[in-house]
């Protein structure tokens, strides 16, 4: 299946790839992980299935440069981070990532709308983008809005907001200032059905507004229909264990 | 600028726990201050208990040891000068005035001192200021007495006040010259210096109760009335010690060289200010030890800062990856924890010295009068700006330690939600 989509997609349009990656955690750890071939287009929708322990937080965290793999490539808008210094990996991932996590997005000591500004504070590129129409404030109150967090809630502290909104002011911070590629690690689990399907339409509402590429990662199949792609974790990642010397 | 504004946002948000240590960092720095003040204090008054005179004679003896009897009234002379050998200084051309002073008896505890009535005209303290009289006047029958302001509170005379001068210098009164007693004619103000602490009676009268009594006797003999005493010429064959002023700066060495090579007589000439550092440097000490307890009282806030911000850090894993996920680097997360450290320490270090300046302005009168102790309100001293960079940046230091701590948790936590 993976072949007929990436069919679809020129060579040069890739937004991620990741070829031959090798990582273990330590030099003497026991967890090894390795992926042969992974390649997102520009804008594509990934759903990632995956349970807990199959190495997803690590495939994450390689995505985002916070980690560096012991072997292979990782390209994200044809450049290797892997090769680049930990400043630049930090510089290209503010300009080009958004991240949303599963839970606790949010600083718990700034506002609603500082917490959408955060990302703004390390890119350029994005504050730029983001001031393309007014102020960077003003963009971010014209998102909020979109997500459904009505004005009075945009000066307040986060720990005002439920859950539901929080994840969605999270889905804010990810997109302004149109990164890339979106992230995002069991966004939906803390949420109830009906606001878990309101979280996902603004999110591919939002994603495709600006032309992201997305990789949700999540356990939950039932998500998993409106996806350009299903992937399961386990079936690109081999995670080994081997014996300490 | 971006890291400082998180950190006090962040701080802001945990409130209690900063403030606390913002408080906790602030008394030690009062503590810290102000045991410096109270040294310059005691410092200042202490070297300013003697201004104005030039030199101090007395018999052959060591610098310090001379200046602890005439002037602190501490410890015993080893021997007296004659009044011919004053006389002979006294006429030395460089020589303004020699006020001769006698030591040996006591009243309740409180050194008696013989003079003239020109150690009340030449006697200076701090800053060349003048003894003042707060009532009477200075002598005028041969036993009247100037008492200072501590006797006076603590014994609660006043002008008229009938007292009896005691034989030797024990803590217990030795026998006692009541055959002589003395009026109070005059009350010393407050000077803070051992003049306080001091029973002046004239020469002549110091003579006169010592009548009949031999020296080496402490049982008197052949005492005489105060009548008759009065009749007498009495004048002193010898002094305790005597203190000279000059005419010029430039006689004070000439007089020295002159008085320290005086032939008929071994006498030591020191310079004030010389005895007076050297006095300090053995008592110096004491304040050293206190600065450098309150130094590691200092410094014991200090890690008690780290302490909270040590404890705080696992709750903070997600806040600090969340940072990392919208693109901060690593240093970013460092300088996050050492900005805090910063803050705190900045906040604590003015809170402090605040509150010892509003502490100093209620107080400083109080201290003034009941201690003698003369504490500035100025501002901070070089030394005192300097030791508080110094503590400044002891706490960014050790604020290295939760700063790596936050910096090896964003490496190891990655993407993860750790909570």
């Amino acid at each position: 299946m993976s072949e007929i989509k990436l069919a679809q997609h020129d060579q040069s349009s890739f937004l991620l790839t990741l070829e031959k990656i090798q990582f273990c955690w330590s030099k003497n750890a026991s967890f090894i992980l390795s992926l042969d071939s992974l390649r997102l287009g520009v804008g594509e929708k990934v759903f990632l299935e995956g349970p807990s322990g199959s190495g997803k937080s690590t495939l994450l965290s390689l995505i985002c440069g916070i980690i560096r793999p012991d072997r292979g490539s990782i390209c994200i808008d044809g450049v290797d981070i892997v090769k680049l210094g930990a400043g630049q990996v930090d510089r290209l991932r503010a300009d080009k990532l958004g991240v949303i996590f599963q839970q606790f997005n949010l600083l718990p000591y700034g506002s609603v709308i500082q917490n959408v500004l955060l990302p703004l504070q390390f890119s350029e590129r994005r504050r730029k983008q983001a001031s393309v129409s007014g102020t960077p404030k003003e963009e971010a109150r014209r998102l909020l809005q979109r997500l459904g967090i009505s004005t009075d809630l945009h000066e307040q502290k986060v720990a005002q907001l439920s859950i539901g909104q929080q994840q969605r002011v999270a889905v804010g911070r990810a997109i302004i200032g149109d990164p890339q590629l979106v992230i995002a690690d069991e966004p939906t689990s803390a949420l109830d059905h009906d606001s878990r399907d309101q979280f996902l339409t603004l999110l591919f509402e939002e994603t495709a507004r600006v032309n992201a590429g997305l990789i949700l990662v999540s356990h939950d199949r039932s998500l998993a229909s409106d996806f350009d792609r299903q992937l399961d974790i386990r079936e690109i990642v081999r995670t080994s264990v081997i014996g300490t010397q | 600028m971006t890291t400082l504004i998180l950190a006090w946002r962040s701080l802001a948000s945990r409130r209690t726990t900063a403030l606390l240590s913002i408080i906790a960092i602030a008394v030690s720095i009062s503590l810290f201050v102000g045991v410096e003040r109270i040294r310059i204090g005691t410092k200042s008054s202490f070297t300013s208990t003697i201004s104005g005179t030039d030199l101090i004679v007395g018999a052959r003896a060591g610098n310090v040891q001379l200046l602890l009897y005439s002037v602190f009234r501490i410890g015993n002379p080893t021997s007296n000068i004659s009044m011919n050998s004053l006389d002979a200084v006294k006429t030395h051309a460089d020589v303004a005035w020699v006020v001769p002073i006698s030591l040996g008896d006591s009243h309740r505890g409180y050194r008696v001192m013989g003079t003239t009535n020109d150690y009340f005209k030449y006697y200076r303290y701090r800053n060349k200021q003048p003894l003042k009289f707060k009532h009477g006047q200075e002598f005028d029958d041969l036993f009247d007495v100037v008492v200072g302001a501590e006797i006076v509170e603590k014994l609660g005379y006043e002008i008229g006040t009938q007292i009896v001068v005691s034989h030797g210098i024990g803590a217990i009164d030795g026998a006692a010259h009541d055959n002589m007693p003395f009026r109070v004619s005059g009350i010393l103000q407050r000077t803070g210096t051992p003049v306080d602490r001091t029973v002046h009676i004239s020469l002549e009268a110091l003579e006169a109760i010592h009548i009949g009594w031999d020296s080496n006797n402490p049982i008197p003999i052949n005492e005489v009335s105060a009548d008759l005493a009065r009749t007498l010429d009495l004048k002193p064959d010898s002094v305790t010690a005597a203190l000279v002023g000059t005419k010029s700066r430039f006689g004070i060495f000439k007089t020295q060289r002159f008085i320290n090579q005086f032939k008929p007589e071994p006498l030591t000439a020191v310079l004030p200010g010389v005895a007076l550092q050297e006095l300090w440097t053995i008592i110096g000490v004491v304040e050293t030890a206190l600065s450098a307890v309150s130094a590691m009282v200092v410094l014991t806030a200090l890690l008690g800062m780290v302490t909270m911000t040590l404890s705080t850090l696992n709750e903070r894993r997600q806040e600090l990856a969340i940072l990392r996920s919208v693109g901060a680097h690593k240093t970013t997360i460092f300088l996050l924890l050492i900005s805090e450290a910063a803050l705190l320490s900045v906040s604590g270090i003015l809170l402090g010295v605040g509150l010892l300046y509003g502490l100093l302005f209620f107080i400083h009168p109080w201290i003034e009068q009941s201690y003698g102790l003369y504490l500035m309100i100025s501002r901070p001293s070089l030394y005192e700006l300097k030791s508080l960079c110094a503590i400044f940046l002891t706490a960014c230091a050790v604020g290295v330690i939760p700063a790596f701590r936050a910096y090896r948790h964003s490496l190891a936590d990655g993407m993860s939600v750790q909570r």
